[in-house]
């Protein structure tokens, strides 16, 4: 494989709520030979949130991010979907309007950055299979997942709006995406086919509407649960989150009992690949997961 | 592209007035790469069963009367290419109308959820008409482009019926309502901008209860992109100083204030924040995050928050870029 090296943006949620999803992640680098230069200079992307506030302020913060990784020459890798969808929103929303990013960069510049548009913003699940390939990951696999039926939950953001993320996702199909799937295959894992996993988590709107965050996330576990899924898996922290901690309450709303592992994407990847049980964090997952080791 | 295809139909059947369960049936035929979902929906009527049932009239992408769902994904049948999903989703084509729980006879529903959410948010331009006027309303290119692709909206219902919270949250106004309130809204002529954006800033049917899933956008024919018009619904609460302060508002608002301090989101401050006393109810959460050790009860005391490099430039940048406040 050849020198494979990103920057990282690793938002707000691997550093606070879900530790366990940046150790994993650098585990798995670490495994793969893949190079991750840290973004410690990034600022939270907004989260939707800002946006729905001061849609102009969360371009500019967002456009910054992408400035450090166009800094040093390297393509923007994130590991939350409610980021890639912000950062790449933010780049395509620059690269096809001038005036508005003539507009950015005088922001920009007040702090000496220039936004370019030379780095490409792309999700670690597709930058694996994309770049690192399945069967070379295949390869990797020191143990199989093969007792285990997987649920893959794609995340809203990864998948659409599909014009936004068609380049730098293999053109995933947001009715019926596949990467996730063929990627637990690799791990030689079972992947569980349910209607629910290309649908929203409801993370959003938890706060302020938590009946229908808990209908979302609820109803897309019992699908998982339904159709014999041990263990889900996601590519999101924020769905991760949702549907980890929010069991008792969703199940309580929906009058059944709601117990699902959900494991982050790269822990997945790092139990297969043999990481140490230190570096996969599963203690750190609410719904416990510590019979997969 | 294939010439030509065998390919299996699953329609959705049912008769609201003589059945007590739907059901699929399956058609077999052979589609040509020309064909349209809506070409597909006649021969199953015209070739299979006389009794299915659909509704369709322009046959040019603008009456809104023909959408349904092919293996899910929401189709207006008389723009749709049938190759083109057999492609996408194989030889087994499933026609189901926008929503089953809305079934009366077929792909037919009652759309009457669709018609009255659509009448709460004024879809009109309100302005007093002078009846002898002596010149024209002028608009500017600015102006008409502020809200051209909002009024490209053919109320087909494929966004509504494709939002997960129209389909458990029954007071949602959904994204075809936002879409059109956003269009009057911005509409220079029209004097009810305020009253509209209170309308859709109401806590449970309004724009705070958009989860972000983008299938609103996915869904669309006419690419009205209603996602974007509810984000700058959500904008102009604040621009117009409509926003109320609510767990939903602060929410928005508070992650400037955790950007401004830390770069990062304060992952706990926000919910505090946002939630004021009622952040009570996340007591059990958060003791399962410090029983699981994903935050430490000491971080929560002593704010053991990472910080950006370069802080300064954050917000040096909020600084000379904010432009919304909430009072």
């Amino acid at each position: 494989m050849s020198n494979l090296k990103y920057a990282l943006y690793t938002g707000c949620t691997a550093r606070e709520s879900t530790p366990e999803l940046l150790s994993s992640t650098m585990a798995v680098a670490k495994k793969l030979g893949i190079e991750l230069v840290l973004l410690d200079e990034a600022s939270c992307c907004g989260a939707s949130h800002l946006q729905d506030f001061d849609d102009f302020l969360a371009l500019v913060l967002n456009a910054r991010n992408i400035c450090y990784a166009e800094k040093l020459g390297l393509d923007m890798v994130t590991i939350c979907n409610t980021c890639q969808l912000n950062t790449a929103m933010t780049k395509e929303r620059l690269d096809s309007d001038p005036k508005l990013k003539a507009k950015v960069n005088k922001k920009l510049a007040e702090v000496g950055l220039e936004y370019k548009g030379t780095s490409r913003v792309r999700h670690f699940q597709y930058v694996l299979i994309e770049d690192y390939g399945l069967e070379n990951i295949a390869a990797k696999v020191e143990v199989p997942l093969s007792h285990f039926n997987i649920a893959p939950f794609y995340g809203c953001h990864n998948i659409r709006p599909s014009e936004l993320h068609h380049e730098v996702n293999g053109n995933e199909n947001p009715y019926n995406p596949t990467s996730l799937d063929k990627l637990i295959e690799a791990l030689e894992g079972n992947a569980v086919d349910y209607e629910s996993k290309n649908k929203c988590c409801g993370f959003h709107v938890d706060l302020q509407a938590p009946k229908t965050s808990n209908a979302l996330s609820g109803g897309a576990l019992l699908d998982a649960i339904d159709n014999n899924a041990d263990v889900m898996v996601t590519p999101c922290p924020l769905c991760q989150l949702n549907m980890d901690l929010k069991q008792d309450s969703a199940g309580k709303q929906l009058g059944r009992e709601i117990e699902l592992p959900v494991l982050h994407l790269p822990q997945m990847i790092a139990l297969a690949l043999g990481c140490t049980i230190e570096e996969i964090g599963l203690k750190r997952n609410v719904t416990k997961a510590t019979h997969l080791i | 592209m294939a010439a030509k295809k065998e390919i299996t139909i699953k329609a959705f059947r049912f008769n609201a007035e003589t059945d007590y369960l739907p059901y699929y049936k399956t058609y077999k035929m052979e589609i040509g790469k020309d064909e349209l979902i809506l070409d597909l929906l006649n021969r199953i009527k015209w070739e299979h069963d006389g009794s299915f049932s659909y509704r369709r009239s322009c046959r040019h992408g603008i009456c809104g009367a023909c959408g349904i769902k092919v293996n899910g994904k929401a189709t207006l049948s008389c723009k749709q290419n049938a190759m083109e999903l057999v492609e996408l989703f194989g030889d087994e084509l499933v026609f189901e109308p926008q929503s089953i729980k809305r079934a009366v006879k077929d792909m037919i529903i009652d759309k009457g959820d669709f018609w009255e959410k659509h009448n709460a948010i004024k879809p009109y331009v309100d302005t007093k008409v002078d009846p002898h006027p002596t010149s024209e309303t002028i608009m500017s290119k600015e102006q008409v482009a502020n809200f051209l692709d909002a009024d490209y909206c053919i109320q087909c219902g494929s966004c509504h019926y494709a939002c997960p919270v129209v389909e458990v949250n029954e007071e949602y106004f959904g994204p075809a309502a936002f879409a059109a309130a956003y269009r009057f809204a911005v509409d220079p002529r029209d004097n009810a901008q305020t009253e509209r954006l209170e309308i859709t800033a109401q806590m449970g049917p309004g724009v705070w209860d958009c989860v972000k899933c983008y299938e609103c956008a996915e869904a669309c024919p006419k690419e009205v992109n209603p996602i974007e018009k509810i984000t700058k619904l959500h904008n102009m609460q604040f621009e117009k100083g409509v926003a109320k302060r609510n767990v939903a508002t602060k929410h928005a608002e508070g992650f400037v204030r955790s950007i401004k301090k830390f770069g990062y989101l304060d992952e706990q401050d926000i919910v505090l924040y946002s939630e004021g006393l009622g952040v009570v109810k996340h007591l059990s959460e958060a003791l399962k995050m410090i029983k699981a050790g994903k935050v430490h009860p000491f971080d929560i005391m002593k704010k053991k928050m990472p910080r950006s490099k370069n802080l300064d430039e954050i917000q040096k940048l909020i600084e000379i870029s904010q432009t919304n406040e909430l009072k």
